[in-house]
C-alpha cells in the first residue's frame, strides 16, 4: 500500500514524457486527453492516500531509491512523505492543478504549442508535487528547482516575443538569487545537523542543542537563526516577497492559466510551506520569526500599493498575491503557521478563480488585458461577471466566503501578538501594516472589477460585438473554483463562530489554546471578536470607498489623483511600482554588465593575453633575435664563448660534487 | 586476458589507427565507419573494464607492470582505481560520439584527421592509467601533436596563431614539470608512480624546499592543461578555432588531465607543499569561478562563451581538489565527467548549427526554436545540465564540491556557491539570444532539425545525464572509497 506514493508525481511526470515526445503526432485531442488524466490520476492517488491517513496512521513514507549517496558521509535517499502537511498541499496542487488543466483545453485552443503546453504543465505538477513529498531538503531542493524551470519555460511559453524571454529569464535569475540563500541553509544544515531530512530538522530537542550553538564568527546569531534565514531568503525569492519579488509581476507574460497555477496557486506559495515543514527550526529563531513578519507585512503593504494603479488587469492580480503571500509570512512570523497554511488553500482557490476570470476577459476580449479598454462587460459576460465577482469578495474577506475565514485566522493572530499578553511595539506596527491592507486589498480589487465590468464600455468598437462567454470547461473550471472560494473557509472555521479548525489539526501546525484558564479563556475570544468585527470593517470600507470612487464619486478620486500635489505624487510611485526595478537595474544589472566589460578588456585582454602572454613571447622573440645576431662566423670569438662556458661547467660539477647538496 | 584489458582499451585506438593508415585515403567511408569502430571497441572493452572493477577495493586494480628500461628504472605499470575509472569510461564513451559527429563536418584529409583522432584516444588513454611517470608523461606529450595537428589543419582561420598558442603554453609547462620528474627521480631512484610514494613516505622523504618547488613544477603544468585562472587564454582561442571534434575532446576530456594530475601526482607527491599552497590555489579557482563567469557573459561567438564557461567550471573542480574534502573531491572527480558530458555535447550542438550556417555569432541567430525544436530540446537539456539543476548529472557534482568545500571553510563555499547565479546568468542568456525571441534573419527559417546521425550521438549524452542525476549512487560508490583512501595521505 506503500508504493503508491510514487505514483503521484509520475503520472504527471508521465505525461509530460508522452506529450513533449509524440505530443506533435498525437494530435490536440489526445494531447488533452493525457494532459489532463495526469493530473486527475495524481488527485485520485492523493485522495486514496489520503483516506489512508485518518486514525493511528499519520503519516505514510515511501522509500524509492538511494539518492546522492555518500557512504556514511552524506546519506541521501529519494524518499517522499505523505503527512496532513504534504496531503494538503498535494490535494491543493492536483485538485486546483486538474481545474486549470481542464481550462486550459478550452483557453490553449489552437495554440501552435499546444501539446508543449501540456507537457510543460505536466512536468511543472510533477515538479511540484515532488516538492511537497519529499522527505529531504535535497529532494525538496529537486522540486523547488524544476517548478522554477517550469515556470521559466512557461513565462517565455511565446518565446518569439522577447519582452517574454526576458521576463522568464528574470524569473529564473531572481530565483536562483534565492536558491543561492537555499543552498547555503543546506550547507549549515549538513554542518550543523549533519543531517538533511525533515524529521532531524524538526526535532526539538536536536534544535535546542544547535540553537545553543553559534555560527561561524558569528557568536552573536544563533546556528539555527542563520539557517532560518538562509532558507528565508530563499523563500523570498519563490513566494515573490521583498527584496526578491520583482520577478511575478513580470511573470504574468505567461498565458493565463499558467499564472494561476504557478504564479498565484501553487509554485509561490512554495515559500510558505518550507516554512511550515521546518516549523520548530524557525520557532527557534525568534529573530528570524520578528524579520519574517516585517518583510511579510511590509510586502504586504507595498504590493497592494503598487496595486492601486496597475491597469494591466493581470499586474493587478499579480501584486494582490505578492501582497497574499505577503500576509502569509506575516501569519508566519506571529507563529499562526497554521493560518498562513489555511491562507494559502483558500488563496489557491479565490486568486485561481479571479486569475481564470481575467483569462476568461482576456479570452473573450481577443488578447486585450488593459483595464482601461475594457468596462461594462457585465452586460456581455454575465456569468463571467459573477466568478469575479466571488473571487473579489473572497479575496476581500467577506463572510462567508473563503477569505474572511482564513484572514481572520491571520489578522486575529497579528492582534494578539501586538495587544495580547507580551505584546511589543515592533507587533503592534506590524498589525497595523496588515490590518490597513487589509482595506487596501478591498479598495483595488473593487476597483479592478469595477474598471473591468461596471461603468460605461470602453471597448473598442471592432471587438465589442466578438466578446462572448466562455463555454465548456472554462466555464466548468471557474464554477467549481467559485463553489471552493465560496465554501472553502469550512475548513477553519474559529471557535468562536462553532467551528474546530480542521485544517489546523489536520496539518499538525495548530497550537493548542486549551491550556487557558476560563478567564484566560474569555478575554481570548473578547478579543478574538475585536479583531474579527475590526477587520470586517476595514474590508467592507475598502469596498465601500471603492464602489463610490470607481462609481458616482469618479470625480472627487480623480481631483484627489491629479490635482492633490501629494496625491499625484503616491500615483506617480505606485503607477512605476515604487522604482525597485529601475534600482535593480542600476546597482546591480548594469554595474554587472559593465564589471564584465572592464574586466575582459583590461585584465582578460589587455593584461592577461596582451601584456603576459604575448609579451612573453615579443621578449622570448627578441631575445632569439639576439642571440642570432651573435652567429657572426668568426671562429675565434665562438671558441673564447666555448671555452668560457667550460669553465663554468667545470665549476659548477666541482661544487655539486664536493658540496654534495647545501 | 583480464589482467591486459588496460593495455588492450589503451593500444586498440593506436592499433586501429595504423591499421587505417592502409586504407586508401579515398575510400572514405570506410576510414569513418573503421575510425567508428574502432572506438565502439574501445568503450565496449571499457564497460567491460568497468564490470569487473571493485569499487570497495583500495588501491590500483587491474594492474599490469612489465620492466621496460630497467636501467633508469622506467616500467609499464598501468593500473585502476576510482579517481582514473569514470576518466577512462569518459574518454571510451566521447569518442565514438566524436567520430559520429565529423563524418559531414570534416572533408578534408579525412584519413588523417580520423588516425589524429584515434591517436589522441590512444594519449588520453595511456595517460590516465599510466602508474610510471615517465610513461604518464609520454602519453602527456602524445596526446599535444595530435591536438596540435587537429587545430592547426582542420581549423579556422586563426588556426595555425591558436595551434601555437596551445602548443607553447601546454610545452612550457610540461618541460618544468619535466625536470621536476627528473629530480624525483635522482632523489628516489624510481619512476614508478606507487614506488617512489613509498620511498617518499618512508626512507627519503623530501624536505619542504625541495617539495615547495617540484609542486610548482607540477601544478604549473598541470594549471595550465585545466585551465587555472590567469592560465587560461589559450583555452578560448583554441576551442574557436579547433573544428567541432577537436573541442569536443578539448573540453571532454583533455582538460580533465589536467585536474587528474593534480589528483594523482601533484598532490600525494608533495602533500605538504599541497597544503602551503592551499589558499593560493582555492582563490585562484574561486576567482576562475566568477571570472570565467562574467567574461562568458560578455561574449559574442558561442564557442568562446562555452570556453569560458569551462574555466568557471572547472574552477570547481580544482577547489574540490584542494580543499581535501572526500565528498568534495568525490563531486570533483564526479563534476569531471559531468563537465565532459555537458559541455561535451554543447560543443557538439554548436557543430551541428555550424555545419548548417556556417557561424558562431549570437547575433546571427535568435528565434530558431520554433525552427529546429528537437535541437532547441537538446541544447536546453544541455544547458540545463551545465547549470546545475537538480535532477541532471550536474547538479550532483556541484553539490557535493559546494557542500564539502563549505563545511571546510565557510567562505570558500559562499563565494564558489555565487557561481551557481553566475551559471544561470550567462547560459540562459545565450539560450534566449539563441534559441528564442523573434528569428531576424531569413536563413534561419529554413535551416533542417536534427538528423537520425545526429540523434544518435546525442541522445547517450542526454540519457547519462540523466542517469547520473538521478542515480549517481553507482558512479559515486566506484569514486568514494578511493578518495577516502586518498586523503589518509594527510591523516599525519
Amino acid at each position: 500500500m506503500e508504493t503508491k506514493l510514487l505514483w503521484i508525481p509520475l503520472l504527471p511526470f508521465i505525461g509530460f514524457l508522452l506529450n513533449g515526445m509524440f505530443g506533435k503526432k498525437f494530435g490536440p485531442r489526445v494531447v488533452s486527453w493525457i494532459g489532463c488524466l495526469a493530473p486527475l490520476g495524481a488527485l485520485a492517488v492523493t485522495y486514496s492516500s489520503w483516506k489512508q491517513l485518518t486514525g493511528v496512521v499519520d503519516r505514510l513514507d515511501q522509500v524509492v531509491f538511494p539518492w546522492i549517496w555518500l557512504e556514511g558521509i552524506l546519506e541521501i535517499p529519494f524518499k517522499l512523505t505523505f503527512d496532513g502537511l504534504s496531503a494538503t498541499m498535494c490535494l491543493v496542487i492536483t485538485g486546483v492543478g486538474s481545474l486549470i488543466h481542464l481550462y486550459s483545453i478550452g483557453y490553449m485552443r489552437g495554440d501552435a504549442g499546444y501539446h508543449r503546453y501540456f507537457a510543460y504543465l505536466n512536468l511543472f505538477t510533477a515538479f511540484m508535487l515532488i516538492l511537497v513529498l519529499a522527505d529531504n531538503l535535497l529532494l525538496m531542493f529537486v522540486g523547488w528547482e524544476g517548478v522554477g524551470l517550469c515556470s521559466y519555460l512557461l513565462i517565455g511559453f511565446w518565446f518569439e516575443d522577447d519582452a517574454n524571454c526576458v521576463a522568464g529569464k528574470k524569473a529564473f535569475i531572481v530565483n536562483r538569487i534565492g536558491d543561492f540563500g537555499f543552498l547555503l541553509g543546506m550547507f549549515l544544515c549538513i554542518v550543523h545537523f549533519g543531517s538533511l531530512d525533515f524529521g532531524v530538522l524538526t526535532d526539538r530537542e536536536i534544535i535546542a542543542g544547535v540553537a545553543a550553538s553559534s555560527a561561524w564568527g558569528m557568536p552573536a546569531v544563533g546556528a539555527t537563526t542563520l539557517i532560518t534565514l538562509l532558507f528565508f531568503f530563499g523563500a523570498t525569492g519563490k513566494s515573490a516577497q521583498i527584496p526578491l519579488h520583482v520577478w511575478l509581476p513580470d511573470a504574468m507574460a505567461g498565458p493565463t492559466p499558467v499564472s494561476a497555477l504557478i504564479h498565484a496557486a501553487t509554485m509561490v506559495t512554495s515559500g510558505i510551506y518550507l516554512c511550515c515543514r521546518l516549523m520548530p527550526l524557525f520557532e527557534s529563531s525568534p529573530v528570524c520569526m520578528a524579520v519574517i513578519a516585517g518583510i511579510g507585512a511590509t510586502t504586504a503593504l507595498f504590493a497592494a500599493f503598487i496595486a492601486f494603479s496597475q491597469n494591466d488587469i493581470k499586474k493587478v492580480l499579480a501584486y494582490s498575491t505578492v501582497s497574499q503571500l505577503g500576509y502569509m509570512f506575516f501569519a508566519i512570523g506571529m507563529g499562526a503557521f497554521s493560518a498562513a497554511l489555511f491562507h494559502l488553500v483558500t488563496h489557491a482557490f479565490f486568486k485561481a478563480l479571479l486569475f481564470l476570470g481575467s483569462g476568461a476577459v482576456i479570452h473573450a476580449m481577443h488578447h486585450e488585458q488593459d483595464m482601461r479598454k475594457m468596462g461594462g462587460l457585465r452586460k456581455q459576460l454575465p456569468f463571467t461577471h459573477m466568478m469575479f465577482l466571488i473571487g473579489t469578495l473572497a479575496i476581500a474577506g467577506m463572510p462567508p466566503f473563503a477569505g474572511f475565514f482564513s484572514k481572520d485566522e491571520i489578522l486575529f493572530s497579528g492582534f494578539m501578538n501586538a495587544f495580547g499578553e507580551g505584546a511589543s511595539g515592533q507587533a503592534q506596527i506590524f498589525w497595523g501594516i496588515s490590518f490597513l491592507t487589509a482595506g487596501m486589498t478591498a479598495f483595488y480589487m473593487l476597483r479592478c472589477l469595477a474598471l473591468t465590468f461596471w461603468g460605461e464600455s470602453r471597448v473598442a468598437p471592432e471587438t465589442v460585438n466578438k466578446v462572448h462567454e466562455p463555454g465548456g470547461w472554462i466555464a466548468f473550471a471557474l464554477f467549481a473554483l467559485a463553489i471552493a472560494s465560496t465554501v472553502g473557509g469550512f475548513l477553519g472555521v474559529p471557535a468562536i463562530l462553532g467551528g474546530h479548525n480542521v485544517i489546523g489539526h489536520f496539518t499538525g501546525l495548530h497550537v493548542e489554546t486549551s491550556g487557558l484558564s476560563a478567564a484566560a479563556l474569555e478575554t481570548h475570544h473578547a478579543m478574538e471578536w475585536t479583531s474579527m468585527i475590526l477587520s470586517l470593517v476595514m474590508a467592507a470600507g475598502g469596498l465601500v470607498l471603492g464602489y463610490f470612487f470607481y462609481g458616482s464619486l469618479a470625480d472627487v478620486r480623480k481631483s484627489l489623483t491629479s490635482e492633490n500635489p501629494i496625491g499625484q505624487r503616491l500615483r506617480h510611485l505606485s503607477g512605476n511600482k515604487l522604482f525597485v526595478d529601475e534600482l535593480y537595474h542600476k546597482v546591480v544589472v548594469r554595474p554587472i554588465e559593465i564589471l564584465s566589460w572592464l574586466l575582459f578588456f583590461f585584465i582578460d585582454r589587455l593584461l592577461i593575453d596582451w601584456i603576459l602572454v604575448e609579451g612573453t613571447a615579443l621578449v622570448t622573440r627578441a631575445t632569439g633575435d639576439f642571440f642570432r645576431r651573435m652567429q657572426t662566423g668568426f671562429i675565434p670569438g665562438y671558441l673564447m664563448t666555448f671555452g668560457c662556458g667550460v669553465l663554468v661547467l667545470l665549476y659548477i660539477l666541482l661544487n655539486i660534487l664536493t658540496g654534495n647538496g647545501s | 586476458m583480464a589482467s591486459h584489458i588496460l593495455s588492450l582499451i589503451v593500444l586498440t585506438p593506436a592499433i586501429g589507427a595504423l591499421l587505417l593508415a592502409f586504407v586508401d585515403r579515398k575510400n572514405v567511408s570506410v576510414i569513418r565507419q573503421g575510425a567508428l569502430m574502432i572506438s565502439c571497441v574501445t568503450l565496449a572493452l571499457g564497460i567491460l573494464m568497468a564490470g569487473s572493477f571493485e569499487g570497495s577495493t583500495l588501491g590500483y586494480q587491474m594492474v599490469e607492470t612489465h620492466s621496460w628500461i630497467p636501467g633508469l628504472g622506467i616500467g609499464y605499470h598501468l593500473g585502476i582505481d576510482g579517481i582514473s575509472i569514470l576518466l577512462v569510461l569518459l574518454t571510451c564513451f566521447t569518442m565514438p560520439m566524436v567520430f559520429l559527429s565529423t563524418w559531414k563536418a570534416v572533408g578534408t584529409r579525412v584519413k588523417e584527421f580520423n588516425i589524429c583522432l584515434l591517436l589522441m584516444q590512444t594519449g588520453m588513454l595511456g595517460a590516465f592509467v599510466a602508474l610510471d611517470i615517465i610513461l604518464f608523461y609520454l602519453y602527456y606529450e602524445a596526446m599535444l601533436i595530435p591536438m596540435y595537428l587537429i587545430i592547426g589543419i582542420w581549423g579556422g582561420k586563426r588556426r595555425i596563431y591558436a595551434a601555437l598558442k596551445f602548443f607553447i603554453y601546454t610545452m612550457v609547462g610540461s618541460l618544468l614539470m619535466f625536470l621536476a620528474i627528473l629530480y624525483l627521480w635522482q632523489h628516489t631512484g624510481t619512476f614508478d608512480l606507487p614506488l617512489m610514494l613509498e620511498r617518499l613516505r618512508t626512507s627519503t622523504p623530501l624536505d619542504p624546499q625541495a617539495q615547495f618547488w617540484l609542486f610548482g613544477a607540477f601544478t604549473l603544468s598541470f594549471a595550465i592543461k585545466v585551465p587555472l585562472f590567469p592560465l587560461h587564454t589559450w583555452l578560448p582561442d583554441a576551442h574557436v578555432e579547433a573544428p567541432t571534434a577537436g573541442s569536443v575532446v578539448l573540453a571532454g576530456v583533455l582538460l580533465k588531465i589536467g585536474t587528474y594530475g593534480l589528483i594523482r601526482f601533484a598532490v600525494p607527491l608533495f602533500p605538504l607543499a599541497a597544503l602551503e599552497f592551499q589558499p593560493l590555489l582555492c582563490w585562484l579557482s574561486l576567482i576562475g569561478i566568477i571570472f570565467g563567469a562574467l567574461m562568458a557573459l560578455v561574449q559574442d561567438d558561442i564557442k568562446k562563451l562555452i570556453a569560458y564557461s569551462s574555466v568557471s567550471h572547472l574552477g570547481f573542480v580544482v577547489l574540490a581538489i584542494f580543499v581535501f574534502d572526500a565528498s568534495a573531491i568525490t563531486g570533483g572527480v564526479l563534476q569531471m565527467v559531468n563537465h565532459g558530458l555537458s559541455t561535451g555535447m554543447l560543443f557538439l550542438l554548436i557543430g551541428v548549427i555550424y555545419e548548417r550556417r556556417h557561424t558562431r555569432e549570437l547575433s546571427d541567430y535568435g528565434g530558431i526554436a520554433r525552427v529546429v525544436p528537437v535541437y532547441a530540446t537538446f541544447f536546453i537539456i544541455a544547458t540545463l545540465s551545465s547549470i546545475g539543476l537538480p535532477g541532471l548529472n550536474g547538479f550532483v557534482g556541484e553539490f557535493l564540491i559546494l557542500a564539502g568545500t563549505f563545511k571546510v571553510d565557510p567562505l570558500y563555499g559562499t563565494v564558489a556557491a555565487t557561481g551557481v547565479i553566475l551559471g544561470a546568468l550567462y547560459m540562459l542568456k545565450l539560450v534566449r539570444l539563441f534559441l528564442f525571441g523573434p528569428i531576424i534573419h531569413d536563413e534561419n527559417r529554413v535551416i533542417p532539425d536534427l538528423d537520425a546521425r545526429e540523434w544518435t550521438y546525442l541522445l547517450p549524452f542526454v540519457l547519462l545525464m540523466i542517469w547520473i542525476g538521478l542515480y549517481p549512487k553507482p558512479f559515486i560508490e566506484m569514486v568514494q572509497p578511493s578518495i577516502e583512501h586518498y586523503l589518509q595521505l594527510f591523516a599525519y
